[in-house]
């Protein structure tokens, strides 16, 4: 076990091309032995690419990859020794559970006991003892992702690479799986890359976040680092920040005034922005309905949805901007209300026309239903 | 049940009748060449005069069936083993890979089968002659090969497209090389897909009368050629006796094709091209 | 291999992975039998007989055998007989195993035996089939007789050695082989777009006429091609049950008359290359009308 332990994986510049098009640019990353990191992005981000280089899958256009002193980004996938788990699981159709799990000990020429006894070890730990005979064709889409998962740590290899592996189960297998890799994380302590375009899944599991954009690198931080603080209004727009509004500003940093068709408030600018057009970033779950105060907005209520303890609202401003919000008290279609949001929790940042697109259009699809994405996040 | 009461009945009426017609039809083609065969004598009557079975002996002596058999035995499994062995790795390419002159290769398999095969029958058998091919068993087996090798290319790729290419990323990612991934994942995958193809070859090259019957010499030839020169010298043989020896040949392809349909439910050729683009999106 | 592989120097690393963006691989080395195969054997035999038709045996330049061909009736009506022949034999296949085909989509009782009874003619073979017409239809034979004892003629109806016979040589042969193409065509059409339509309250014509049919034209386009290919290319029913020498000279027969019987190589690749352009036309024709008609249906869905 100890012999695959390493310090540092090291992406350096790591390039790929697809016939001229760039999906993935001069990613540099840094993963300490032990980390879990996750990279997120939506679908073409290059994530996935991010993914396949490391493991070998995909040749680099560019670039090297360092595991301490050695080079491997030269070594095909299959001598370089990482486990990796596919979104629609990859098992050998052909094969039983515990044929499956062991293959990669069979590659090894690992003795039969030894195969046997590791095997065991590993359906234990995906608690699929019962079902080491079956063929996956057999098992449900939860136990298949299992079987994926010991095959992957079986090896105790040094790297575990995971594509999307939640995203073919329902919601709440989805949630039972996302405890299970957390858990199976700190009980090996296996370092861990996994690719996911769910923010939730991203900020529950990973010990740092990778936010990727166009094959470009956004942001690096932790979790909360990221929650906190987002460097712009992309990153803003992944860590729950649903409101994005085009608005105008007299630029600068720190507090910062901002107007827009029906609206006129003031906002947080972490790093200083331009006067002019600029994008103001509020979560749903930041404003307060109440009369009094400062940065107060006027909303008309279209539609509510019931989530409980609290509603989910969506509504319009003045200036017939949407805007998401989620409120404690009771608000009904039609109700004309004022809320207030805290200076601090609306974030100011260079106009970003791509991700005003990218919201508009998310609001666009999903206006019949104000809370369809989850709009917090548990940290 | 429900979907028939949701059908006019006229409509379905005529299909049945239509259907009926053609299988009486057709089984009084059959029924009339298998009593032919068992007959001592037939002329304009109902029913023979009386039955026999001599002239299935007199067949398998006088045309020589069991070297015609032979013949095309050989014949056929070698069609079956090359094209395989040609088809299976170029399908895999095709269904894996998307390179520039795609469409163009594709195109280049297609033809042969589009193409008529006395259309490039007649060239070949002239080109077989020059490199004195022309009327030997590799002559034969050669120019079966030509529809038989894109029918594999053909048949195999969307089977192969339809095997996930996770699945070897998977074994390489287990630490399987090139060879292990072949013997230990491929090659189980493709056997009833190469088994599917393989039979229907089969089927296809015994059938196959253009081809053979323009490049095949005397010692060359396949069962249904044999046929044809002895139902077109007629005259010099008892029709029986030829009628017994398509009775022979007719019990052969139907027992290739029984064992074919065990394998493949023809209606699942094209179904499984459906499937595979469903996954995909 | 992998050593190679981790030992390569940087450039040539650049050079497999720039041609590797765009798909270019060792993969790529399986293609190379089958590609020369077809180059070998198909590709180079029928270059070498289309220049094999511009070097007649008679001489008179290098047009003469074209030109023979299209002036004398004998032989230039070959292709209105195998076209008078092929497209009827194709269209009746493909036009008769849409209903079957349609019917044996649902839960029928006896579906398997009723399919494998459809099928089973593929392995009746040429020469069963010319037997059984000649005996079955002929003056003489079952049928002639039932009509005769159902009063329905009084001579015998001529269907043996004419176009009838070959005809139905033809739809014998390749029903079976139309009926299965649309059956697995058909069987890849989603079944739930009925049940929409039916839903949206299409009745069952309006559902054939706007869903399946126009989602099952490129099989069907690809199902007429392929059986009129079998059609067009009769050769031996041609010769068996029809009358080889007058309305059922083929071209086909022409064509294997002029190399195998006359010797003239360069007449036989003549006639086997106007028999493919005749083919390919015909093909061209139908996947024109193909690709026209998919884009119709998909306008008309949105």
């Amino acid at each position: 076990m100890t012999e695959n332990r390493f310090d540092h994986l090291r992406l350096d510049q790591v390039s790929r091309r697809f016939g001229g098009r760039a999906a993935l640019e001069a990613l540099d990353l840094s993963i300490a032995g032990g980390e879990f990191v996750a990279l997120l992005g939506p679908s073409g981000c290059g994530k996935s690419t991010a993914l396949n280089c490391l493991a070998g899958l995909l040749p680099l256009s560019g670039g090297s990859i360092w595991l301490d002193d050695r080079r491997i980004d030269t070594l095909p996938p299959e001598k370089r020794g990482f486990g990796m788990v596919f979104q629609n699981y990859a098992l050998f159709p052909h094969l039983s559970v515990r044929r499956n799990v062991g293959f990669g000990l069979r590659m090894r020429r690992v003795s039969r006991e030894e195969t046997r006894r590791r095997v065991d070890e590993a359906l234990r730990m995906v608690q699929l003892q019962q079902y080491a005979d079956r063929l996956p064709g057999q098992l449900s889409g939860g136990q298949q992702q299992r079987v994926a998962i010991a095959r992957a740590i079986v090896l105790e290899p040094p790297l575990v690479l995971m594509d999307e592996p939640l995203s073919n189960l329902d919601a709440a297998l989805r949630l039972e799986m996302r405890t299970e890799i957390r858990r199976l994380h700190q009980s090996l302590g296996l370092t861990t890359v996994y690719v996911t375009h769910d923010q939730e899944e991203a900020l529950s599991l990973a010990d740092r976040l990778v936010i990727l954009r166009e094959g470009v690198v956004q942001q690096v931080g932790t979790p909360e680092e990221l929650y906190r603080g987002p460097v712009n209004a992309y990153v803003a727009g992944f860590m729950g920040y649903r409101n994005l509004l085009p608005v105008q500003t007299d630029g600068g940093q720190g507090a910062v005034r901002v107007t827009a068709p029906g609206l006129a408030v003031t906002g947080t600018a972490r790093e200083a922005v331009a006067g002019g057009p600029a994008v103001a970033a509020i979560r749903p779950e930041d404003f307060v309905v109440t009369d009094t105060g400062d940065n107060l907005i006027s909303v008309d209520v279209e539609v509510v949805e019931y989530h409980g303890r609290e509603q989910a609202v969506q509504g319009r401003l003045k200036g017939g901007q949407v805007i998401r919000l989620r409120s404690v008290d009771r608000l009904a279609p039609g109700d004309a209300v004022t809320v207030a949001v805290p200076a601090d929790k609306l974030l100011v940042f260079a106009a970003d026309a791509d991700a005003l697109a990218a919201a508009e259009a998310a609001a666009g699809g999903r206006s019949a239903s104000p809370a369809a994405a989850p709009a917090g996040a548990a940290t | 049940m429900r979907q028939r009461a949701l059908v006019a009945r006229p409509g379905v009426w005529l299909v049945w009748a239509v259907m009926i017609f053609f299988l009486v039809n057709l089984a009084g083609v059959v029924a009339a060449v298998v009593v032919n065969s068992f007959s001592t004598r037939w002329f304009g009557s109902w029913w023979p005069a009386g039955l026999t079975g001599h002239h299935y002996a007199d067949a398998w002596k006088e045309f020589a069936l069991f070297d015609v058999l032979k013949v095309t035995l050989q014949v056929s499994l070698a069609v079956v083993v090359i094209s395989a062995l040609i088809g299976v790795p170029a399908a895999y390419a095709l269904a894996r890979r998307d390179f520039p002159g795609k469409r163009l290769v594709t195109l280049a398999f297609l033809l042969p089968i589009m193409v008529p095969p006395i259309a490039y029958g007649i060239p070949l058998a002239t080109v077989l002659y020059k490199f004195h091919l022309g009327g030997t068993m590799w002559g034969v087996i050669l120019a079966n090969l030509v529809p038989s090798v894109p029918f594999v290319v053909l048949t195999m790729t969307p089977f192969i497209e339809q095997i996930d290419s996770k699945i070897e990323a998977a074994a390489r990612m287990c630490g399987a090389n090139t060879r292990a991934i072949f013997t230990t994942v491929l090659l189980p995958l493709l056997v009833p897909g190469v088994l599917a193809a393989s039979i229907l070859v089969l089927v296809r090259t015994v059938g196959m009368f253009e081809l053979t019957f323009l490049t095949a010499g005397p010692s060359s030839q396949t069962l249904v050629v044999t046929l044809y020169y002895s139902m077109s010298a007629a005259g010099i043989r008892a029709p029986q006796a030829v009628d017994a020896m398509a009775v022979i040949y007719t019990l052969s392809m139907l027992v290739l094709l029984v064992i074919a349909l065990r394998f493949v439910n023809p209606t699942q050729l094209v179904t499984r091209v459906g499937e595979q683009r469903e996954r995909a999106e | 291999m992998t050593s190679a592989l981790a030992e390569a120097t940087p450039e040539r690393l650049a050079l497999r992975h720039r041609l590797a963006e765009r798909g270019i691989d060792r993969v790529l080395l399986l293609l190379l039998p089958g590609v020369a195969f077809v180059v070998a054997l198909f590709l180079y035999p029928f270059l070498y007989g289309l220049g094999l038709s511009f070097q007649p045996k008679q001489g008179g330049g290098p047009f003469a055998n074209y030109q023979r061909f299209f002036a004398e009736p004998y032989l230039r009506d070959t292709i209105w007989i195998t076209l008078r022949l092929g497209l009827p034999a194709a269209l009746i296949n493909v036009l008769a195993s849409v209903p079957i085909a349609y019917r044996m989509r649902g839960p029928v009782r006896g579906k398997r035996l009723i399919t494998t009874i459809l099928v089973v003619p593929i392995t009746l073979g040429t020469v069963l089939t010319a037997e059984g017409i000649i005996q079955y239809f002929g003056p003489a034979g079952w049928f002639n007789k039932v009509l005769r004892a159902l009063h329905l003629t009084d001579g015998a109806v001529p269907l043996i050695q004419n176009y009838w016979g070959v005809l139905f040589s033809l739809i014998i042969s390749g029903f079976p082989f139309a009926f299965l193409l649309t059956t697995s065509y058909l069987s890849g059409i989603d079944p739930s777009l009925e049940k929409a339509a039916s839903v949206l309250g299409a009745g069952w014509w309006q559902r054939f006429r706007h869903i399946t049919f126009p989602l099952l034209s490129p099989g069907l386009a690809m199902t007429f091609c392929l059986t009129f290919v079998l059609a067009f290319s009769v050769f031996p029913s041609a010769i068996l049950v029809g009358d080889p020498s007058r309305t059922t000279h083929v071209i086909s027969i022409a064509a294997v008359h002029a190399s195998n019987e006359q010797y003239d190589y360069s007449m036989g690749s003549t006639i086997a290359m106007i028999m493919a352009v005749v083919m390919l036309i015909v093909i061209a024709i139908v996947l024109t009308w193909r690709g026209r008609m998919y884009r119709g249906a998909t306008g008309g869905k949105g």
